[in-house]
């Protein structure tokens, strides 16, 4: 078994027996798809809603818009079946209660709408989700099984 | 404009841009603790948005953040980071709180850590918008316990459209025999450097 690791505005797929995680996702969310025939699994670190705001060369794993579609494209390839592949989403909190919240300081709450719109369009539902609140996380996906692990600093850890 | 356009000249304009600003900044808590405060190099690095958070233990290593946006001449994020026995060594030398070490932070604690943060990065923009003449303005602080890659990742949101790198000034300080240890992150906003190099009279190439 490895640990697939994906880094800040990337992404990558896995097969069983891998697992795949990111580590301290802050506004940024972590999308993970899941194929349970194939066992074919991917996982997103999307750190911005929209790639129409790309200045300069587009990293399409940073974008909701870009992210998923290709996420579903990859794990495709590798021998998933897109009808069957189903999405878990952790992340987009906000880390620091400001009195004046700009619009960057509300980006947790714009990134999960972002991801939750981009999942709709490919027609792959959400089965569970632990985002939002103040909190970081890291999250690991067993692709054996599809169960998400979230850890917090103060929450401890869960299974979704 | 890019980060390659970079030579050894700018760098070291911008080390001692961190070394005047966190220099300010460790006077000042030297004087808050009475105790001198030791500077190491000031670290300009251009790095990928992934390594952010190496300086300080990593993505998931749990770190006491101030964090303010600096507006005006040249906008960028300001971080005051800290362990959280250095957390608990200032509120104790400060305030004369004393918390267990496996005691989490209330309101109050956190409130009084929100304002030594606010009075260090204070004298640290202070400090260069007196050195180089610039309109810096501080966004009030907020205060955050944490994953140092959670929080830090505030910081790259805005320069996250122009890249994947960003260009961190990190100064360490320490006290004594480094009970008290933490670091002044200064990440500019890649388009305010032209300027920030015309106020100290740097040529670009």
């Amino acid at each position: 078994m490895n640990i697939v690791k994906v880094g800040m505005a990337d992404l990558n797929i896995t097969k069983s027996p891998n697992r795949i995680r990111t580590t301290g996702l802050g506004s940024c969310v972590g999308v993970v798809l899941f194929d349970s025939q194939s066992k074919i699994s991917g996982m997103a670190h999307v750190m911005l809603p929209d790639s129409s705001l790309s200045k300069g060369l587009l990293n399409v794993a940073k974008y909701a818009d870009t992210a998923i579609p290709k996420l579903i494209e990859d794990m495709e390839r590798a021998g998933a079946n897109a009808r069957r592949i189903v999405a878990k989403m952790a992340g987009g909190a906000q880390m620091f209660a400001f009195t004046s919240t700009s619009d960057t300081m509300r980006i947790g709450p714009r990134n999960v709408e972002a991801c939750r719109i981009a999942l709709q369009e490919a027609r792959i539902p959400i089965v569970a989700e632990d985002t939002g609140g103040n909190c970081g996380r890291t999250i690991e996906l067993d692709s054996c099984t599809g169960m998400l692990n979230i850890r917090t600093v103060n929450q401890g850890v869960k299974e979704i | 404009m890019k980060f390659d356009q970079f030579g050894d000249f700018q760098l070291d304009v911008l080390r001692e841009v961190g070394n005047i600003g966190a220099g300010n900044a460790a006077t000042a808590l030297s004087r808050l603790i009475s105790k001198e405060i030791d500077m190491k190099v000031p670290q300009v690095k251009i790095i990928a948005f992934d390594e952010i958070a190496d300086s300080v233990g990593g993505n998931e290593s749990l770190v006491v953040c101030v964090f303010l946006q600096v507006k005006g001449d040249i906008p960028g994020n300001m971080f005051f980071i800290i362990s959280l026995s250095s957390a608990k060594k200032l509120l104790r030398e400060l305030m004369g709180i004393e918390t267990d070490d496996d005691e989490w932070f209330d309101e109050m604690e956190l409130s009084a850590l929100n304002e030594i943060g606010n009075i260090l990065t204070g004298s640290y923009l202070s400090s260069l918008a007196d050195f180089t003449r610039l309109n810096m303005q501080p966004s009030p602080p907020a205060v955050a316990i944490d994953m140092a890659g959670a929080i830090l990742s505030y910081g790259l949101l805005e320069i996250g459209h122009a890249g994947d790198f960003a260009l961190t000034i990190d100064t360490a300080f320490f006290e004594g025999n480094e009970e008290l240890e933490g670091h002044f992150f200064l990440l500019p906003d890649p388009a305010s450097l032209p300027q920030l190099f015309r106020a100290l009279g740097v040529p670009l190439e």
